[in-house]
């Protein structure tokens, strides 16, 4: 396969991690030929890219740089690098060997933004990987491609790597801008919407680390150049992270849209251990099951959505026949549960009813009735809470529970895990 | 998080973790953005958050250290009691569970004589009790020791990694 790659293409090469390797490869000409640019033409480009953010929600980068209000400064960029969705570990790739890919995505942002503060919010278990930016952010600054005066213009940027401490939700945006401020890390009511009113009540474009590593492809090949290698939907590559039941797991870049699930299934191995497929989680933790039937749906923001779910964060978690879903649903309620800043009701409490029944039901000793009752329960926290995370703690289960309904009841008054023992009896 | 009786004075505090934290402060547009930074300093000197330590993390600040202590105690990576020299976290989410994290902690925990969580009786290790996902899924099940992550493990892998650790650092976390 001579797919054409845009955040793994100089992979292999030796080096990379420091600013002498990256710039033998071309690093930082991009940055340059963006300044020559100038800030509007690096907008345009974007736009013309038709880029979408990876961080999960998908709003196409090149809109939301233009809700910047004209004229009002300063402004900042806050990178996000607090990867802590189950199932994703891309992010963590692209900062362990392309840093300076990285770090260009970002002062390219920063110079397109005219932003005078670019911070990089890692969380707290990235301790190697801060450790791996900071390195990489004292060699931009000994380089002249951050602080005063940069590469000779006028524009000043600061760049500060700074680490979280252990908290899902500050992955979140606006409780990432709280958390930058040295608050709890709660999320904010929006409006106003970050771009007006962002970090110390300032314009800020909050993006994730791998929508700013595409920035030195798409300013050196051009919007259209990287649009092109995807399909109209959903144009440009991405970095899938396959885990679970596969043979291989890992990272693969691949075009959006002209690959499917099972392409990229093929591409970690297969099911392992020549085991039967028999679910899948796209999109990381927070987004529906799929089955079998939708193997051959391509990675397209519009054909998973059709399908009942969304490709998120860029995950895919595969399971093979002996898994009990019940059990998987568990694990995550638990995540959601423990993660739960608990600012509002639905969430706080919603997540901690969640859980109890889950437990009871995997253990085989719920009832049908509470089966009923966990659907109430979701139902009262699914567009009630504060913000996603709330939302998305009901939304595997339920998805989970629509597509294996038998293998939920089964588990009612059971006494003990059904699909657990039936495997151990197989084994 | 607070450790009342344990209380050290600040004098005691390291005077190059002062001048850390004094730096931190000017590199944000607002100070109090320096706030988890400073607390990172502290902890990454003593291993953990005594009370004095929101005393002098405010005072450099200009908070009150109520303030400092309502947002440590927000964030689970800051501890509030002394810990073991290195700190494991087997996580147990879904991508490491589907390969076998259950029985990885398990394992640990008897060759550790930890039960449930906490520290093993030789004071070299603090296991740690729930633990999301990390980031290493495609490399389940796993376990972070100090800043590394182990990853594809099998309880016998995991036991030689930390014996290695054990006798090769015994006095801290493994790269400093
Ligand atoms: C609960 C929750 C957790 C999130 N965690 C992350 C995260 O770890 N990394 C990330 O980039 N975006 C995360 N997001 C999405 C961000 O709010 C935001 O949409 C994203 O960082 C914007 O960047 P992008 O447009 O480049 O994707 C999370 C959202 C929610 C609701
Ligand atoms: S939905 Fe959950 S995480 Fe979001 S604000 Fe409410 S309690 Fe906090
Ligand atoms: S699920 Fe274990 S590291 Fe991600």
């Amino acid at each position: 396969m001579a797919e054409e790659l845009v955040l793994t293409r100089h992979q292999g090469k030796p080096g990379l991690t420091t600013i002498e390797g990256y710039r033998k490869v071309g690093g930082y000409a991009a940055l340059r030929r963006a300044i020559e640019m100038g800030a509007e033409a690096v907008i345009a480009e974007v736009k013309a890219s038709g880029l979408r953010g990876r961080g999960g929600a998908a709003f196409p980068t090149g809109t939301k740089w233009g809700f910047l209000p004209q004229g009002v400064f300063p402004r900042y960029l806050a990178v996000n690098a607090d990867e802590s969705e189950p199932g994703c570990f891309k992010d963590r790739v692209l900062i362990e060997e392309y840093p300076h890919q990285l770090l260009e995505g970002v002062l390219i942002a920063a110079y397109a933004l005219q932003a005078s503060h670019a911070f990089i919010y890692i969380r707290g278990e990235y301790r190697l990987q801060r450790e791996i930016l900071e390195a990489a952010t004292r060699e931009v600054y000994a380089a002249g491609m951050a602080g005063r005066k940069i590469l000779g213009t006028d524009w000043d940027c600061e760049l500060i790597v700074h680490g979280g401490a252990g908290a899902y939700i500050c992955g979140e945006e606006t409780a990432l801008l709280d958390s930058l401020e040295g608050r709890r890390g709660q999320p904010r009511l929006k409006p106003p919407f970050p771009a007006i009113k962002g970090l110390y009540g300032q314009p800020t474009v909050v993006n994730n680390v791998e929508t700013l590593s595409n920035l030195p492809y798409i300013v050196t090949e051009g919007g259209a150049a990287y649009a092109a290698l995807g399909t109209e939907g959903s144009p440009g590559t991405r970095l899938f992270c396959v885990s679970g039941h596969v043979e291989r797991p890992g990272t693969f870049e691949v075009p959006m849209g002209r690959t499917s699930f099972r392409d990229l299934l093929g591409l970690a191995g297969g099911v392992w251990r020549g085991r039967q497929f028999k679910a899948m989680q796209p999109g990381g933790g927070s987004m529906q099951v799929l089955g079998p039937q939708h193997l051959d749906v391509p990675l397209d923001f519009k054909a998973v959505a059709d399908a009942g779910s969304a490709l998120g964060a860029g995950a895919l978690v595969v399971m093979d026949e002996t898994t009990c879903l019940v059990d998987v649903a568990t694990r995550l309620v638990d995540f959601y549960r423990h993660e739960s800043c608990g600012k509002c009701v639905p969430c706080r409490e919603g997540t901690y009813f969640e859980s109890e029944l889950m437990h009871r039901l995997e253990e085989g000793r719920a009832s049908r009735e509470e089966l009923a009752t966990l659907a109430d329960i979701c139902a009262g926290m699914d567009g009630r809470c504060f913000c996603p995370l709330g939302d998305t703690a009901t939304w595997f289960v339920m998805s989970a529970y629509r597509m294996f309904t038998q293998e939920f009841e089964d588990h009612c008054g059971a006494g003990h895990c059904p699909v657990r023992s039936r495997v151990g009896a197989a084994a | 998080m607070s450790d009342r009786d344990g209380a050290v004075p600040a004098a005691d505090l390291d005077p190059a973790v002062v001048a850390r934290i004094r730096e931190l402060r000017t590199l944000y547009p607002l100070a109090r953005s320096a706030v988890l930074p400073a607390l990172w300093a502290v902890q990454d000197r003593i291993g953990y958050l005594p009370a004095w330590s929101e005393e002098v993390v405010g005072r450099e600040l200009g908070l009150l250290p109520a303030d400092v202590a309502a947002v440590a105690s927000f964030y689970s990576m800051y501890f509030g009691r002394p810990v073991g020299r290195h700190v494991i976290q087997v996580c147990q989410n879904v991508s490491c569970a589907l390969r076998g994290a259950d029985d990885l902690l398990d394992h640990l925990r008897g060759w550790l004589g930890v039960d449930g969580e906490g520290e093993s009786p030789d004071g070299a290790f603090s296991l740690e009790g729930t633990v999301e996902c990390l980031g290493a899924c495609g490399g389940g099940p796993m376990m972070q020791v100090d800043r590394y992550s182990y990853e594809s493990l099998t309880p016998e892998r995991a036991e030689a990694i930390l014996t290695e650790i054990r006798e090769t650092n015994p006095e801290g976390p493994v790269g400093g």
